[in-house]
């Protein structure tokens, strides 16, 4: 079965082997899993957030465990864009698959240099912009949570890469998300992902005190599927341009659905820290399944929700 | 055959330690050969077994104490619901199990070496003993709260002298921490090596005093993990950073899981 998948943006157009990505933050660099499975049989991967410069990140500690799930403020640790360009990427195998730059900044001049200085990278297929991060004082969640500041930012990535398919990366964190992937589409968006993590907190009832330093933080993995696959559905209902959906996916089954929903593409979060090997083993058993289930083309399958 | 880092392994036994009352809490746990071409003591496995189902997302991270061509073996104490739902496997259930991850403790042949170990933190301790090759330069000091015959300590006392403290009233902590003073001190006059697995209270003790007396020291760090990795940057902790340029020292977030869990005690801040 032909996994290929075109992301046909208004801008640019992304070309994947399979529809299998990795989620920003959960899969490091790539070279991290290099151990665990060939990273050239991906679709592609997104790698940690990046920033113009390098960024410490939270006080510890930065992650807990939920049922289910998994809250993380990690604060978007990370050595800057040049040490990124310069170190990191020489090492990934770029040629062979899709390595995609998320980016983070506190304003949209900031976002602007940032794509700028990405743009030329032939290296990089796509950028994605996060616009939804929930763990930063400074922007992060807020630009995702106004329409007119997601489309501001949104414009200005898409003037300062124009050779990059631009991805907005949509927080599950507000009242009418079709309202923001509306906002995006018109700002010259290519494609959009959601979700990013929806706000969470835990708290030790012995010592009464929050089991994160930051306190709140962002809930991903298992139990927060429904939601995504809610979010992916509206959202891909309101606009024209590809959605890849993100969250809670943990196997092939669970493809199928966001597909079903409307996505082109999807990307493993949590699911990588259950086992190194999942994103890997997705590829693999995805065509067994469709196989399996009498599905020919993922073309045929998106979107195929029934109503009635 | 290829050594693979991620496999399935089948629980061969679980042994319960010691008489807790109740139900056991400590754990020998017996797996098949996950098949390595080598591991040095003070490595860990990401251990998660498949009754975690979705439910239970984390592995859990365990000191590796004990690995041949039959077996791979792995000592815990019942904390939380993880541990809680591992003592719950049984002979011929699955279990997921990636490494050998981090760095092991440094092993010099002819240095005096201090081994200090806090509660659960002697599981390393028991692969180090039985790797060193002249085990006559080793001599260790063992804190614990619950009986010693929890803990794993046969193994270990065959082949070194082994020195305990059992802590059941406030007193004897003071002890402990006399104790710990006085041994890191005559061991960093003989310009030995400290090796320490613990608690964090514990190991901050031993920091304090490695620092105090310029003891050359090793400290493993059991900071909660979620992929083992180095990837989610969840387990980190704050390095000083080597740069002699600055006049002023800056400090930096490090993984555990791949930059440790062991560090030398000058380069942590803790
Ligand atoms: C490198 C490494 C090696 C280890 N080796 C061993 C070993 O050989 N044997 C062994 O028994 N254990 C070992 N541990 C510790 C073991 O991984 C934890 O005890 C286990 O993950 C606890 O899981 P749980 O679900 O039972 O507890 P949880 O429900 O996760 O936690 C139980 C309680 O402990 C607290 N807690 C959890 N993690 C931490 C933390 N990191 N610091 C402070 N408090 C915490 C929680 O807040 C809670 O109150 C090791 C840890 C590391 C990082
Ligand atoms: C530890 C961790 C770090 C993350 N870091 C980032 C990040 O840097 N940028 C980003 O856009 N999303 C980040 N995310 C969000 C994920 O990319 C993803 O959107 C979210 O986890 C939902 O997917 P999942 O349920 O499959 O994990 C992070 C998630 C986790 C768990
Ligand atoms: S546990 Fe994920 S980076 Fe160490």
């Amino acid at each position: 079965m032909d996994l290929h998948v075109t992301l046909r943006g208004k801008r640019q157009t992304l070309q994947l082997k399979n529809p299998v990505l990795t989620a920003s933050g959960t899969f490091g660099y790539g070279a991290e899993f290099s151990a665990y499975g060939n990273l050239s049989s991906l679709g592609g991967f997104i790698v940690k957030g990046l920033s113009l410069l390098p960024r410490q990140g939270n006080a510890t500690p930065r992650v807990v465990e939920t049922c289910a799930g998994m809250l993380n403020a990690v604060g978007l640790q990370n050595d800057g864009v040049e040490h990124f360009l310069n170190k990191t990427l020489p090492r990934l195998p770029w040629q062979h698959t899709a390595v995609i730059a998320n980016i983070y900044a506190a304003s949209a001049e900031e976002f602007a240099s940032l794509a700028a200085r990405l743009d030329a990278d032939e290296r990089l297929s796509a950028l994605e912009v996060n616009i939804s991060c929930p763990n930063v004082k400074e922007g992060g969640v807020l630009f995702g949570q106004d329409p007119r500041l997601a489309a501001e930012v949104t414009s200005a990535v898409c003037e300062s890469a124009p050779h990059k398919h631009i991805i907005v990366k949509l927080s599950p964190n507000v009242t009418d998300i079709a309202a923001m992937a509306l906002a995006v589409e018109a700002a010259g968006a290519d494609s959009i992902s959601c979700i990013n993590t929806l706000q969470g907190m835990s708290i030790d009832y012995v010592t009464r005190r929050p089991r994160l330093a930051n306190v709140i933080g962002g809930l991903s993995g298992p139990a927060i599927k429904p939601v995504a696959l809610r979010c992916v559905w509206q959202v891909a209902c309101a606009v024209k341009i590809p959605v890849i959906g993100i969250g809670g996916i943990s196997c092939c089954e669970d493809i199928l659905e966001f597909i079903i929903a409307g996505a082109s593409a999807i990307e493993i979060g949590t699911a990588n820290f259950m086992d190194p090997r999942a994103a890997f083993t997705m590829v693999q058993d995805l065509p067994k399944l469709c196989a399996r289930l009498g599905i020919t083309s993922l073309d045929e399958l998106r979107g195929s929700l029934k109503l009635d | 055959m290829k050594a693979e880092r991620c496999v399935e392994l089948t629980v061969l036994d679980l042994v319960p330690f010691g008489q807790t009352g109740s139900a056991p809490l400590f754990f020998a746990l017996r797996l098949t050969c996950p098949n390595w071409p080598q591991w040095t003591p003070g490595q860990f496995v990401m251990v998660r077994p498949f009754s975690f189902g979705l439910e239970i997302p984390w592995a859990r991270p365990l000191g590796i104490c004990h690995v041949n061509s039959q077996h791979l073996i792995c000592f815990f104490q019942v904390l939380g619901r993880g541990t809680q739902r591992l003592a719950g496997v049984r002979s011929g259930d699955k279990v997921l199990v990636w490494g050998p991850l981090g760095n092991g403790f440094a092993m010099e042949e002819n240095t005096p070496t201090l081994l200090l170990a806090g509660g659960m933190g002697i599981a390393p301790f028991v692969g180090y003993v039985h790797r060193h090759p002249q085990p006559w330069n080793l001599n260790m000091l063992f804190g614990h709260r619950p009986p010693l015959d929890c803990y794993p300590v046969d193994s270990i006392n065959e082949r070194i002298p082994l020195d305990t403290l059992h802590e059941t009233i406030p007193g004897d902590l003071d002890n402990l921490i006399f104790s710990l003073e006085e041994r890191i001190r005559d061991n960093a006059e003989q310009n030995g090596l400290v090796l320490a697995c613990g608690p964090l209270p514990f190991l901050r003790t031993v920091h304090g005093f490695a620092l105090k007396y310029h003891a050359r020291a090793q400290l493993s760090l059991e900071n909660r993990m979620a992929c083992g990795v180095g990837a989610c940057l969840g387990c980190v902790t704050k390095v000083r950073k080597t740069n002699k340029t600055q006049a002023v020292q800056s400090t930096e977030y490090q993984q555990v899981c791949t930059r440790g869990p062991v560090f030398w005690a000058n380069d942590l801040v803790l």
